[in-house]
């Protein structure tokens, strides 16, 4: 079995008009940036976006809306991008903000094979429009849909042609989860090793929800807030 | 007027994080949001071990890296550059939460737009104005653990924060348990919003001026310890 993809552009060749796509990441850490620029070449109109957050304005998941390609975006958080704001306030781009736990729960769920679940975030919110509520134990809990997506657009550390992957540190974030909950997964990862070399200890998407493998062809790793400690006098 | 009045924003903000870090106890895990409540960590006591969780995935969070050792793939929830520690654990999005609604967080320090006096939060949201999300937040103060505001006594135009009732899109109801500004800690009860101590340089009718709901001043009252 081998299903390391060429390039990355090969890798997203079939994302078509209209379909709906998880992103990892968080803000920029952990985002998949080859995948997206390849996304990008490839043009695919009135996308729906599944990810955390909408990268920055002209970077990360930010430039496939700069490109115009993004329909509506389901997240938790798009505080860092100035055109998704002036899209949603002018009513033209479609934003669906979750709790950033029911988010990740929603496309944990989705990949377990679990339709909803009840969670005690939200109660008394906007949040809580039009969903059913219920008392547990004398405490009232929400009930949420889990999310899937006919692509998983992610990215990992290190993987073998199996699909194993290992992801690292605070880069690890949405990638695991969204690799279980789409029809297609699509990971880039940083460095391919032989099946083997990863300790069967420490894989953590192991390779059965991988269907297709990019080795990235270059990592800017852009910083979003670079914070440093005052150096001592 | 007031002497704090003539406090630097700065000054306010290290203040209130000084207070807070006073609510520490050894053993801790804390969850800290963006802003003053990140500020905590630099005022915890050297005498006990406290653990930073952060909600992208990370538990023991380090401090702020020195200049040159920045690692993209090591970041806190305000997406700042930050450093691991021995014993430092990654885990998923999903983990996290987990982690956070299932009560095993001790505390998290959030800041606030608004709070009322029944504890409810709003943090998130200008309607029609402001489009940027709830990220975390809810889930924090849905957890049903102790939850401390960490937030200027009133706006920047001096119009106060804490209200009979919100005005802007709920984060959470009944969820706030302790508000600390630069002026007052306040203590949200059944029987409503109790001012338990005030900063030395202010007095009782000037935190009640800065404040829209009558509060019951408890007695004796502190004075802040900073």
């Amino acid at each position: 079995m081998n299903k390391v993809i060429a390039s990355a552009d090969e890798a997203v060749a079939d994302v078509h008009d209209g379909a709906t796509i998880m992103f990892g990441g968080f803000g920029l850490c952990g985002i998949p940036e080859n995948l997206i620029a390849a996304l990008v070449r490839n043009g695919a109109k009135n996308l729906r976006t599944i990810a955390n957050n909408v990268g920055i304005d002209g970077y990360g998941t930010g430039s496939l809306l700069d490109a115009g390609q993004i329909a509506s975006h389901t997240g938790s958080y798009v505080g860092e991008n100035k055109l998704l704001e002036k899209l949603v306030l002018a009513g033209t781009l479609p934003l669906r903000l979750l709790p950033q736990g029911t988010l990740a729960e929603a496309i944990r769920a989705g990949g377990a094979g679990i339709p909803a679940f009840f969670t005690p975030t939200g109660v008394g919110t906007l949040v809580a429009d039009g969903k059913e509520v219920r008392e547990f134990d004398g405490r009232q809990f929400i009930l949420e849909r889990a999310l899937t997506a006919d692509f998983a657009i992610i990215k990992a550390w290190k993987g073998d042609r199996l699909g194993n992957l290992v992801y690292r540190k605070a880069a690890r974030n949405f990638n695991p989860i969204m690799a279980t909950a789409a029809a297609i997964t699509i990971a880039e990862i940083e460095e391919l090793v032989e099946p083997g070399e990863i300790d069967p200890d420490h894989i953590v998407t192991p390779g059965i929800y991988v269907h297709r493998l990019v080795v990235g062809e270059r990592y800017e790793k852009r910083i979003e807030r670079r914070t440093v400690q005052e150096r001592a006098k | 007027m007031s002497a704090a009045v003539r406090l630097t924003d700065q000054q306010k903000r290290e203040r209130i994080a000084r207070r807070i870090a006073q609510e520490l106890r050894d053993g801790y895990y804390v969850n800290l949001g963006i802003g003053i409540p990140t500020m905590v960590s630099n005022y915890v006591p050297s005498h006990i071990d406290v653990t930073l969780q952060s909600e992208n995935g990370m538990l023991g969070v380090g401090p702020y890296p020195v200049e040159g050792c920045e690692d993209p793939d090591i970041i806190n929830a305000g997406k700042e550059t930050v450093t691991e520690l021995p014993g430092t654990s990654y885990f998923s999005s999903a983990d996290s939460f987990a982690m956070i609604r299932g009560r095993h967080i001790d505390l998290s320090v959030l800041g606030a737009m608004e709070v009322d006096q029944n504890g409810d939060l709003a943090n998130w949201m200008i309607p029609g104005k402001m489009v940027k999300g709830m990220g975390g937040a809810m889930d924090l103060v849905a957890s049903g653990r102790r939850v401390i505001i960490a937030m200027e006594h009133t706006t920047k135009t001096g119009a106060p924060k804490i209200l009979p009732k919100c005005t802007l899109p709920l984060t959470g109801i009944k969820v706030v348990d302790t508000i600390v500004t630069e002026m007052a800690v306040i203590k949200v009860t059944p029987e409503g919003l109790v001012l338990e101590e005030i900063a030395p340089d202010t007095t009782v009718d000037d935190v009640q001026k800065a404040t829209a709901v009558k509060l019951i001043v408890k007695e004796p009252l502190k004075t802040m310890q900073l």
